[in-house]
């Protein structure tokens, strides 16, 4: 039994941040947390799918080699090698959160955690020992959210037929042949990788594109080059319940008016994640939860019981760990009695990190028009940027959507290598008002992919150079 | 923890302030909101307001003294906090003025004025401030702090960024706050920029005795005379009078009148709900000019110069054109002693699209007031008379009359255009009825 200012429970993105800041602001913190630190991010998302798709990249990159010059014989493809790579970069990362955490001495609480009376947490040690914490300050659940698989058309998780990505993560051989249901940021990356080290990857869509919350324009940027690698994509897609074989899975399509089976060697059930609500305490402490399941919290963060307040996956979408991380440190900032700035919702990038890569930031085009705002549009293809074509990476463009009036910049989209970087630049943009004027007076260094940017931002004025 | 007082922007357009009193002596504790000392600006006396508690430690300029916005004037602290090393950087006030606070009462103890204790690095050994503390808002020497977008918004809708309470970073004002200035209306138009004074100058009767007395100017005198200086010169005016027969004005003043207490109206009444109605139907003169536009106003938000023992000071009546008469006696009556009483908030005498000046309760016949811009035209109201005229059937008949004349900026309002006016203006006021069509 200890005391503790603030009690976080989940050291994922949100709940680890979160503790950061509280303890930088000089209070006592604690963090439940019964796997690594780091969360679904460091362990079993962002970071280890992002080293595998490093791994898909050099994959692309060599086969492009003879090109440049650089002819690679006798190329092997190991899926287990780079998975065991992606493993150790996971494993690093989370090693980094726990030095953070004896720097900034937080205490890990190894084990789960259930509310208890008050702002109280019942933590249940991985040794199995039972000690209540108590928090002056506040509870914050920070749990998180799980795949939770298609149950109710046969895709029930089994963990050696039908994955989710944390198994595909650890899974040492490419299959032969993979379906991928959900074509969101996952999907999309999961696709990415298994098609570059050989499975003849399909994806399933039940929206009728691909990655369909971006603007429209990328869902056909990002399907035109899986199609030219060779990864099938059906959309609009209808499943009927599947078979499971000994070996493979069935599943029934209905698509475009046709009728097919399809047999795959492996399922990856990228669709449906659901948040961690369950076994908390959440209902014996009066935390109430919306219809869709996640926690009901205010504008402070705090949930329908006193003390205790909810941030990340758990406290609604966009489900993203940069979402997560942010409200952690407002949160944070608010437990800790300083000035904090809320959360700007309205600016959160989405980062979709497949080759080529999409980003994207606002409003898309089709939200604009429902909204009735009066836009114009700047779109330039990296066809024309001379730093992609130095590396022969010239798919993509980068499209701006601007208020016709004032040139704020309502929305920016962007496919092409490194476009997960280049976002940032319309985030702050967008986030010190700053209007497609200011974006062409900053000079932009010669060559850069940057550049791409200021001309899609010249063309909305009528004024591109390039192209 | 300490606290440095500055000498806050109260109203859009001061530039100093004059302490009137220190409310908090030196020594008294100060709770965050406590109002510190009365300060006179440009249009009135406000309440300066403490951003921080402790012990009022130190005031730094005396009752009566001048000070610049953002410069310091006191010091909050605790007891037996060392100061000597924040007043000895006096000079260079890091401005922790929350901007131009509109409402000039209320403690508006915006964000922005987050204690800075919270901003200030842990780490940092306890040896003098450093005055760097970026959170300086808007008003570091007059600057105002917004965002390109906010800017571009605001020039477009003709808001005045000064009266306008920034809620971004270090009371940046950003996008919402123009937004929600504009639709609860308590946006400043550009017209805010010119508010207070109006002509008539009555100069005061020197008192008796020496020959002379000198008298520092007071805020109030000082924003006349810029102001004024800045009409009579770069704006081309012309001058156009019209005599105007108030018998039946006079007769419906008297019927109403026999109605009981609520029906009382003054002439100057009459004259602004026919001023109203006439702009209403004329928007070519209810105009500001704004150097390379001209702005016409669809709705009549009528300025009254109102004469107050320190000098003339033009409250607002919003909306005159969809007021009743009753409306805009009551609103009139009000106005006119709040102004005497130095009680106007800011966004009372700020945003007129044309004015009207009175002397005839003075006894002046006529006379011709100055142009109080971006406004471009104003009456000029003379004393009522009774005077013996020429009747239809070509005996003598004693008739009152009232003399008007209106002052007219020529770069918008051109003589016809002005006569037009006046034309609608006597039909109206000759014929009350006509008001209630």
């Amino acid at each position: 039994m200890a005391q503790f200012d603030v009690i976080y429970i989940g050291g994922g993105p949100a709940g680890y941040v979160g503790a950061l800041r509280s303890a930088q602001l000089g209070q006592s913190v604690a963090v439940v947390e019964r796997e690594g630190l780091g969360g679904t991010c460091v362990l079993w998302g962002c970071i280890p799918a992002k080293a595998l798709l490093e791994a898909a990249s050099i994959v692309q990159k060599v086969a492009k080699g003879k090109e440049f010059g650089v002819t690679a014989e006798k190329v092997t493809l190991d899926y287990g090698v780079a998975m065991k790579r992606s493993r150790a970069v996971s494993a690093q990362n989370s090693k980094g959160v726990e030095f953070l955490f004896k720097k900034n001495k937080i205490t890990w609480l190894k084990g789960t955690g259930v509310l208890s009376a008050g702002k109280s947490v019942k933590v249940t040690g991985v040794d199995g020992k039972v000690e209540t914490h108590t928090a002056t300050k506040g509870v914050v659940i920070a749990t998180g959210s799980r795949v939770k698989g298609l149950p109710q058309i046969g895709l029930g998780l089994d963990k050696t037929l039908i994955l989710s990505s944390d198994e595909a993560l650890i899974i040492d051989k490419a299959p032969a042949t993979m379906a991928v249901v959900g074509a969101g940021a996952v999907g999309c990356e999961f696709a990415d990788v298994f098609n570059a080290f050989g499975s003849k990857v399909t994806i399933l869509e039940v929206m009728p594109r691909i990655l369909p919350i971006e603007d429209e324009d990328c869902s056909a940027e990002l399907e035109k080059a899986f199609k030219k690698r060779g990864i099938e994509v059906i959309t609009g897609a209808k499943l009927g319940t599947v078979k499971k074989g000994k070996n493979n899975v069935t599943i029934p399509v209905e698509a475009n008016g046709e009728k097919k089976e399809m047999t795959f060697d492996v399922v990856l059930v990228a669709a449906g994640r659901a948040p961690n609500i369950e076994n908390i305490g959440l209902k014996e402490a009066g935390v109430a939860t919306t219809e869709r399941g996640f926690i009901k919290i205010n504008d402070m963060f705090e949930t329908s019981a006193k003390g205790i307040y909810a941030i990340g996956d758990v406290a609604g979408p966009p489900m993203l760990a940069h979402k997560g991380s942010r409200e952690g440190h407002v949160l944070a900032d608010i437990l800790g009695g300083v000035h904090h700035h809320p959360v700007n919702y309205g600016n959160i990038p989405s980062a979709t990190y497949c080759h080529p890569e999409v980003a994207s930031i606002g409003l898309t085009e089709a939200q604009c028009k429902e909204k009735g705002l009066k836009y114009k549009i700047g779109k330039f293809p990296f066809s024309a940027n001379g730093r992609a074509r130095t590396s022969g990476e010239t798919e993509g463009f980068v499209k701006i959507i601007r208020d016709e009036k004032f040139g704020e910049i309502l929305g920016a989209h962007i496919v092409g290598a490194h476009a997960t970087e280049l976002i940032h630049e319309i985030a702050v943009a967008r986030e010190n008002e700053y209007t497609v004027e200011e974006i062409d007076l900053a000079i932009h260094a010669h060559p850069t992919l940057s550049e791409a940017i200021a001309e899609a931002v010249l063309d909305s004025m009528g004024k591109m150079l390039h192209a | 923890m300490s606290t440095k007082v500055y000498m806050e922007a109260l109203s859009p357009t001061m530039e100093e302030g004059r302490l009137v009193k220190w409310l908090k002596a030196e020594g008294d504790t100060v709770k965050s909101g406590d109002v510190l000392a009365e300060v006179e600006t440009d249009k009135a006396v406000m309440e300066l307001v403490a951003r921080g508690e402790g012990i009022m430690r130190k005031h730094l300029i005396p009752e009566g003294a001048t000070a610049p916005v953002t410069s310091l004037v006191g010091i909050i602290a605790a007891a037996d906090e060392d100061i000597s090393a924040l007043i000895g950087g006096a000079a260079v006030p890091a401005a922790a003025a929350p901007v131009a606070a509109v409402a000039p009462v209320a403690p508006v103890a915006p964000v922005a004025a987050a204690p800075v204790a919270a901003v200030a690095p842990v780490a940092v050994a306890p040896t003098p401030p450093t005055p760097a503390t970026p959170a300086a808002p808007a008003a570091d020497g007059g600057r105002v702090r917004t965002s390109p977008l906010a800017r571009r918004i605001a020039d477009e809708q003709g808001v005045n960024l000064s009266g306008v309470q920034g809620s971004g970073p270090g009371g940046r004002i950003v996008k919402r706050d123009i937004e929600a200035a504009v639709t609860s209306g308590s946006a400043n138009l550009v017209a805010a920029h010119a508010p207070s004074a109006t002509p008539a100058p009555t100069p005061r009767r020197v008192a008796g005795g020496p020959e002379f007395r000198d008298e520092p100017l007071t805020q109030i005198r000082k924003t006349i005379a810029r102001r004024l200086a800045e009409s009579i010169g770069p704006i081309p005016t012309f001058y156009l009078t019209a005599e105007f027969d108030l018998s039946r004005a006079s007769e419906m003043r008297t019927a109403a009148a026999e109605l009981g207490d609520a029906f009382k109206v003054s002439f100057n009444d009459i004259i602004l709900k026919a001023t109203a109605t006439a702009l209403q139907q004329h928007p070519e003169v209810n105009a500001h000019w704004l150097g390379d536009k001209i702005r016409y106003f669809d709705t009549v938000h009528l300025g009254m110069a109102v004469a107050t023992d320190d000098g003339l000071i033009v409250p607002v009546i919003f909306n005159a054109e969809q007021k009743r008469m009753s409306e805009i006696s009551a609103e009139a009556k009000a106005l006119a002693k709040r102004a005497r009483e130095r009680k106007l908030k800011p966004e009372e005498f700020t945003g007129s699209t044309f004015s009207v000046s009175n002397l005839g309760m003075m006894q002046i016949d006529q006379f011709t007031a100055i142009i109080n811009p971006p406004e471009v035209g104003i009456l000029a109201i003379g004393a009522i008379e009774d005077k013996v005229v020429v009747g239809a059937d070509g005996g003598f008949e004693v008739k009152k009359k009232l003399r008007v004349t209106m002052s007219c900026d020529h770069r918008v309002i051109d003589g016809a255009v002005g006569a037009k006016f006046l034309q609608t203006l006597r039909r109206l006021i000759e014929n009350p009825l006509l008001m209630v069509f």
